[in-house]
């Protein structure tokens, strides 16, 4: 078997000379310190960006996504197809750890200002995939055609249509008209299933092509300790095998969800029933759902809304931007302010999203 | 190779470039032009209303609100404690959600962000910036009828 092995990886290296490779792989080294472990972040989002592709792939040869038919194809799935409830459970629930895994590997890069110069194109292919992922959570959001979805759906699209100049046009392609029907559910199934896995694979071909080619970043401080102080670890196969472990834990871990907390269906959409009392977003666009609630009618001349999605709109920028304006990090100084608009921006969304629980 | 150019091959290679370089505009144009055309929805013709049947009005509780489909929108027919029936579009104005009445309030509510809106169809509460259009509510006899205000 060994043998059979060797030949045949002799039989591509001598095609495609896999030396190189295996080459620049040892060579990989993983700094060590203290803030190491969040390192591990980016690889469980791709591990469950993963997931998402296979389980979203099963559902894909049962669901129908059509008005008519889309809330009865899962209830088809979870209740006819063998594990057909495990896979769609897996699946919402992925779909949540994801966006979380993300959520905390962006902070982390974010805290430990490892966007400056020269990974900023590695940052901007991660804030982009990041909102790629809300963008697939919300879409995904809607295929099942149930109550919630629904509502969701207008609200978040409606948040769309707020916007000035702009607003209008983006509402109308979003929905496929200008309320939320059966086109909508059609357009968005496309977006979910074809447009955004297409361009996050084009994102995360870059950037993980980049994190190999530059290796991971240290954090400011650790750059001024002399090099024989520093410590490392072989990325291949130390690194990778201890990235391979955590996985498996967090497969158990998204197990034990599917298994004990099954995604819940609910109701079936119906254009002409009022919005349930309760109703409440995913939780990480419960901070901006939030807001919206606490922002009176008018503000100015302006209406409250407006003016809170333009604010979320310009911070989100702002934040995806953070490369190009904190020149005090590229330059190797320290930037206090980035901390405190980090912390800031931390605290914010834990409080309003444990006020939007609450509520 | 010789980079100075005379006079005429200059204003020559700037007539190429104005050529070549408005042929590839015009020829993004004509690709992306279909595309975006495509992307946006067809306007659908939709049987315009003017009224509808709400049902009998022996049907309808006092202190209740319900959804009655007028063409393609929810308008919102209430009949208060105090008997009166009135109709609103059951759309909120802040974010397009289907609002509903709410007994313990006595008032019209959305339960997406919290909205409030009294029996006249006021925002009173809330993130909602403007009131609810309102309907016309006729009875014919036991028959409950809502139009729309001209």
């Amino acid at each position: 078997m060994k043998q059979l092995f060797k030949k045949l990886y002799a039989l591509i290296d001598e095609r495609v000379q896999l030396e190189d490779l295996v080459q620049f792989l040892g060579k990989k080294y993983v700094p060590i310190h203290r803030h190491s472990i969040w390192y591990y972040f980016g690889g469980v989002s791709l591990f469950l960006f993963i997931i998402q592709v296979i389980t979203g792939i099963l559902l894909l040869l049962y669901y129908k996504g059509s008005e008519e038919i889309a809330f009865e194809s899962i209830q088809f799935i979870t209740s006819k197809v063998e594990f057909g409830w495990l896979i769609r459970s897996m699946h919402s629930w992925a779909a949540n750890l994801f966006v979380l895994a993300a959520m905390i590997h962006m902070f982390s890069v974010y805290f430990e200002k490892s966007y400056r110069k020269p990974r900023e194109i590695t940052w901007l292919t991660g804030m982009l995939m990041f909102f790629l992922a809300l963008g697939f959570g919300f879409s995904g959001y809607l295929l099942p055609w149930n109550e919630l979805a629904f509502f969701a759906t207008k609200v978040g699209t409606d948040i769309a249509g707020v916007v000035p100049v702009i607003g209008e046009p983006i509402l109308m392609f979003l929905r496929a008209g200008e309320n939320v029907t059966g086109a909508t559910l059609s357009r968005f199934f496309g977006f979910h299933v074809a447009v955004f896995p297409g361009i996050f694979t084009v994102l995360l071909g870059i950037h993980l092509i980049l994190v190999q080619r530059q290796g991971m970043s240290e954090p400011p401080g650790l750059e001024h300790h002399p090099e024989k102080e520093r410590k490392t670890m072989p990325f291949f196969p130390n690194f990778l095998l201890r990235d391979l472990l955590l996985w498996l834990i967090v497969l158990n871990i998204l197990a034990i969800l599917a298994v004990f907390f099954p995604w819940e269906l609910g109701k079936k959409a119906d254009a002409f029933a009022s919005a349930p009392a309760g109703i409440k977003p995913e939780w990480y666009f419960l901070f901006t759902f939030q807001t919206l609630k606490y922002l009176p009618s008018q503000l100015w001349i302006v209406d409250g809304e407006v003016l809170g999605i333009m604010a979320f709109g310009f911070a989100g920028m702002l934040w995806t931007l953070v490369p190009f304006w904190d020149r005090k990090s590229s330059r190797g100084e320290q930037n206090r302010f980035i901390n405190y608009l980090g912390i800031f921006a931390v605290l914010y969304i834990i409080v309003l999203t444990i006020l939007g629980w609450l509520s | 190779m010789n980079t100075q150019l005379t006079q005429p091959q200059e204003s020559k290679r700037d007539f190429l470039k104005i050529v070549l370089g408005g042929g590839l505009v015009a020829w993004a144009g004509t690709v992306l032009y279909p595309i975006f055309a495509y992307l946006k929805p067809p306007i659908q013709p939709e049987v315009e209303v003017s009224s509808v049947k709400a049902g009998k009005l022996a049907d309808i509780q006092k202190d209740s609100g319900t959804i009655i489909k007028f063409g393609s929108k929810p308008v919102i027919l209430v009949r208060s404690a105090k008997d009166e029936l009135r109709a609103f579009d059951a759309t909120c104005t802040h974010l397009d959600c289907t609002v509903q009445y709410s007994k313990e309030k006595g008032m019209i509510w959305c339960a997406c962000h919290n909205g409030t809106y009294d029996l006249t169809g006021r925002n009173v509460g809330g993130p909602p910036p403007r009131p609810l259009e309102e309907y016309r509510v006729i009875t014919q006899g036991e028959e409950v009828l809502i139009s729309k205000k001209s």
